[in-house]
Order: C-alpha cells, then structure tokens, then sequence
C-alpha cells in the first residue's frame, strides 16, 4: 500500500515542527527517516499514525487521507513501534503481543484461533517465543522492543511506522531488527539515526533538519560528505564496506566548527 | 502435536482459573445473600432464609403459602435484610468497576472511583441537606448527594480540559485539588451546626447500606449494569488503553473520546453508588488490585472478578457490620479498611503479586 505525505505541516504549541514536508514511499519499499534531533522525526511519524493531526496538508495511504478515515480503519493500515515504552502495566509479553489484534476484533469474547496464531508467529518471527509468558514490565530493553515489534507485525498490516526502532539495542540485535524489517516486506517508514544501516536497509533516504525536508531520494545520491556535513554539522568519508562492499560512512567532527553547527 | 499448539494451549489455563474464580465468587455471593438474610434479631434459619428469597423470585413455591414461615420473618427477610444486603453488593461492584475503570484511564495504581471529586462533592450535597434540613435544601438527602458528586464531576473534568484534550495527569490533580476543597467545606459545614447532626454526617462520610429499601437499588443497580456491559464490551480497548495513549491510538482506540465515555460513565455509576450508600472507601481502590492479582491485567478476565469480588466482600463486611458488635452498627467503611487492609497487605507481600504491577 502506497504511503504518501502532501505538504504536510504540524505545530505543536503554536511552534511548527514540521514544515510543508512531501515524501512518499511506494507499496513494500523501505524509507528512512534522518536528522538531527528535534528536527521533527518523531512529530512527522505522529501525523502518520494519528497522534499529531496535521496543520495543513494530508497524509495518504493507499490514496485515502488516513485522517478521514475511522481510528480503527487507520489502524488496520498502519502499525507502529513508537519510543513510548508503555511499561507501566501488568500486561504478559503475550498479552501486548495480542494488542496488535483489537484493531481486527470486535466486542466482548475469547481470542479467535486465528488471532492467536497470527500472535504466534509473530513471536516466532522476532525470535521471542519464550519471552511470551513474563511480565511485559520486567523485560530488558531488547526483549521489549521485540515484543513491540511482535505486537505490530501481528497487526497485520500493509503499512509499518518505526521511531528509531534501533534505540538502547546491543549491534547483533539492530542488525537482526532491520533485517527482520526488510524481511516483512511491508511499506515502511523508519527514524532512525544509524546512517550506515538507513543506508543497508532503506531503499529511500530522507534528511528533515528544523522540520523541513532536505533532501529525498536514493540513499547513494542523496548521503553525499556535504548533505551530511550540512544536516548533522558531522564529517562524513563514504569508504567501501571492506567485508560487503557497500557504502560505509566514517563519521568525525568537523574540522572548522567542531561543535557548532553549520547554518 | 506442535509446539505452536503446545504454546496456545499452555495459556489456557489462566482463563480456567478466571473462570473457576469467576464461579466460585458467585456461589459465594448467593451465599452470602442467604446467611445475610438468617442474621438479625428476628430469628431465622439459613433454610428458612433461602425458602424466603427462592419463594419470592420463582412463582407457586408450596412453602410461601403453607404457614410454615411467620409474616414478620417474611418482613425481615424481604423488606429489611436483602434489600440492604443486595445494595451491599450493588456498591461493592459498581466501585470496583468505577476503580477498575479509572485505573485504566489515568493508569495510576492509586487511582479510585472517588479521583473525580465525587466522594467529595456527594459529601458535600449531603452535609448541607443534614445541616439544613431536608425542606429547607430542597433536596432529599440522596438527590443532593448525587447533585453534588455530578457537579464535581463534571467540575474536575472542565479544569482537566485543556486544548479538548484531557491529560490524565491535569485530572488527577485536578480531583485532588477540588476533592480537598469540597472536603474543607464539609468539615466547615460539619464543625459549625448542631452536634445531634455530626452523627449523621459521619455516617454518610463514612458509608452505611443500613436504611436500603427496594427503590433505593433501582438506580446503582441499572447504573451497574449498563457501565459494566459498556466495560465488557470495550474491554480490548481498555488493555490497549491502560498500555499508553500512542499506543492506543495506533491501535484504532480514539483515546480522547474513549477517556470521555469512561469519565462519564465512572462518574454516573459512582454517584448513583455514593448517593444512597455513602462514601464507602477502599473497595474501589482494592478490588481490582485484588482481581489482577488473581487473573491477571486483561480486563475481560480481571472485571468480571474485580465486580463480582467488590460486591461479595461489601457483602461480607455488611454482615459483618451488623453483627460484630450488635446490637450496634459500625459503618460499613471502617469495616471494609479494617478488615479489607491487612488482606490486601498480605495478599501484595505474597510471590503471585509480582506478576500484577507490585514490583514497580
């Protein structure tokens, strides 16, 4: 399903943090979503999964404006692993995981065989089946964001939204995650702030700084040692990956402002 | 078979054990009804009891037209202890609910029924009929307590409201800020008129089921059934809910107008309870505490318990209201803290309550 953001504003506290920005991604591909911090990431993603409605402009998925359509039939189009830990419950691994169902379920009654597979496999896929039975709340910060995941594939939708899914995750697992991601095959939109695995395994790049769009495009011509300079005030050498052979980015201050950004 | 399989069916037995706790809470509140109506100064047997309830519900029992029962036993039973009885339960379980409810909506352990001022705003209502009478007020006793718990309601609701949005935070600290006024105009209206009054007072603010009569039940008993049919049939919502507000939204909850539904419907079911009943404290707090314990946090297991075990223990402390120290009556709210404190203390220090929020 076709994800695409029109002109899109949003303002919060009278402050706009996300400016006139257009993006799209087409059905199964894969956008990563880069900037600074505060440059807007997280507020963008939140007009995509209904928490901030936009000031002006539209967000479209699968050509309908998400912000017309139900809360329930905008949940079946797009799930989401936000930042927001939600660890202040009682709820079992399991029972978050089958959260991903109350968008497909209706009313009062036990869980059907079919959601319960569909919870199943999703555990499956993220490697965590025996995380199911404990308590959500006493999971390490890994096993949480597995489960998250869990919950949102078990959504079962066409479309997923993931802020900075890569956060407080040891190297194996943000490899194992995104490549888990890529695997689901789903229209995706990621924050991320790793430009090395937005680089492996996004199609679409992305840069926001001070809520506006910089720059869109393929990760190859859009990362270039002077975008990336200019976005994130950091020195950027692009070198051959010695071991896969795909762009790498070595990262180091910048020499003439060390600490200053470049405006 | 398959590990798949092995896995779904390894869960099955916590919905066994709500089911069987569900059950057994039911008995007990048959029970419970049945003793309830064999205790008192009137002499009747537990059997004489149950042929009195049974012969009134189910037509053509032989016993209710054969002389075997004395029409001042009918009277006690049927007239004086079901109905305060069955207000017992109808309070224990529309506060368990209202708790369990506003549990979820500001996801605060320590949030009760009465968060909203209503407890407050009813005691309120109520002292001033006390203090003027009811003619002067206008109002009897009950309709001004419910008066006063819907308008500090709707009060703590309004100063919670900001932008269309109502954040839990600003509406716990909203409640607790009006709740301290309202309870200052109390003690003001309470220290200030005649001292044959404080007794009442006290008596409202503390609880008591002890003047139930059948019209009294009508209202907490429909405000019970149609606030729990909502929960039940909201239930998913209320997981995703209590999990946080994003998450709620993107799991298709409208949490603003969810939040909303469920302030009104807590603030109703809890009015309807604390206008004939009083301020019954701590079985709204406890109940649900009690029943994640149990079953767990999934509320189409953990409300049918919280209701069910709110109104058997509200139950329970009646009776034991009435007997402990008869001829006298001690309020129903000392009971339910006095007995219902330890038991959840206890109950919380014991390895179960670790899978139910209290490691945090």
């Amino acid at each position: 399903m076709r994800l695409a953001v029109e002109d899109l504003s949003v303002e919060l506290g009278g402050r706009r943090v996300v400016d006139r920005v257009s993006l799209e991604v087409e059905p199964g591909r894969r956008l990563a979503l880069l900037g600074p911090n505060g440059s807007g990431k997280s507020t963008l993603l939140r007009s995509i999964y209904r928490v901030h409605r936009p000031a002006a402009g539209t967000v479209r998925v699968g050509g309908d404006d998400l912000w017309r359509l139900g809360a329930r039939d905008a949940a079946r189009r797009v799930a989401v692993v936000a930042q927001e830990g939600g660890a202040e419950h009682d709820l079992t691994a399991f029972q978050v995981v089958m959260l991903g169902r109350v968008p497909h379920q209706r009313g009062f009654g036990a869980d059907s065989p079919a959601d319960l597979a569909a919870a199943e496999a999703a555990l499956e896929r993220v490697s965590a089946r025996d995380l199911a039975d404990r308590p959500f709340a006493l999971l390490s910060g890994g096993e949480k964001q597995r489960i998250l995941l869990a919950r949102a594939i078990t959504q079962n939708c066409p479309v997923l939204v993931l802020d900075e899914p890569t956060n407080h995750l040891d190297v194996t697992f943000q490899l194992e995650l995104m490549q888990i991601v890529a695997d689901l095959g789903l229209t995706t939109v990621a924050a991320l702030h790793d430009l090395n695995l937005a680089a492996t395994y996004c199609d679409t790049v992305a840069v926001l700084r001070d809520g506006r769009l910089v720059a869109f495009g393929d990760p190859d011509d859009v990362l270039t040692p002077d975008l990336i300079a200019d976005a994130f005030a950091v020195r950027a050498d692009r070198i051959p990956h010695p071991a896969t052979g795909s762009t790498h980015f070595a990262l180091s201050p910048l020499k003439d402002s060390p600490t200053e950004r470049k405006l | 078979m398959t590990t798949r399989q092995r896995k779904i069916t390894a869960r099955a037995p916590r919905s066994l054990a709500a089911s069987a706790t569900t059950a057994a809470l039911l008995i007990a509140a048959v029970g419970i009804v049945i003793v309830s109506g064999a205790t008192g100064t009137v002499e009747v047997t537990v059997a004489e009891s149950f042929k009195i309830v049974t012969g009134h519900v189910l037509p053509g029992m032989p016993w209710m037209s054969d002389g075997s029962l004395t029409s001042l036993q009918d009277q006690a039973v049927w007239r004086f202890r079901l109905p305060r009885t069955l207000l017992a339960g109808a309070a224990g379980a529309g506060l368990a609910l209202a708790g369990a409810l506003m549990q979820a909506l500001v996801r605060n352990p320590l949030a009760e029924p009465y968060l909203l001022g209503v407890s407050s705003g009813a005691g309120v209502g109520a002292v001033v009929v006390i203090t003027l009478g009811a003619a002067a007020a206008g109002f009897t006793l009950s309709g001004a307590a419910f008066a006063g718990a819907l308008a500090a309601a709707v009060a703590v609701y309004l100063l919670a409201r900001q932008g269309g949005v109502v954040a839990p935070t600003r509406l716990v600290l909203s409640g607790v800020a009006l709740g301290s006024l309202l309870s200052a105009v109390t003690s003001y209206l309470t220290i200030t008129t005649d001292a044959q009054n404080v007794f009442s007072i006290l008596f409202f603010l503390l609880g008591s089921v002890a003047a139930a009569t059948w019209p009294q039940l009508a209202v907490p008993a429909a405000a019970l059934a149609i606030v729990f049919a909502f929960a039940l049939l909201r239930s998913r919502s209320l997981n995703a809910l209590q999990v946080g507000d994003e998450t709620a939204t993107a799991l298709g909850v409208d949490v603003n107008r969810f939040r909303s539904q469920l302030l009104v419907a807590c603030a109703l079911l809890t009015g309807a309870v604390v206008a004939v009943s009083g301020g019954i404290g701590f079985v709204g707090l406890v109940a649900p505490h009690v029943s994640r314990i149990a079953v767990g946090a999934d509320h189409r297991r953990m409300l049918p318990v919280a209701v069910l075990g709110g109104a058997v223990f509200l139950m329970a402390a009646d009776l034991a209201a009435r007997t402990a120290a008869a001829p006298t009556e001690i309020p129903i709210g000392i009971v339910t803290a006095a007995v219902g404190a330890p038991f959840f203390l206890w109950l919380m220090r014991r390895g179960r309550a670790s899978g139910a929020g209290m490691h945090r």
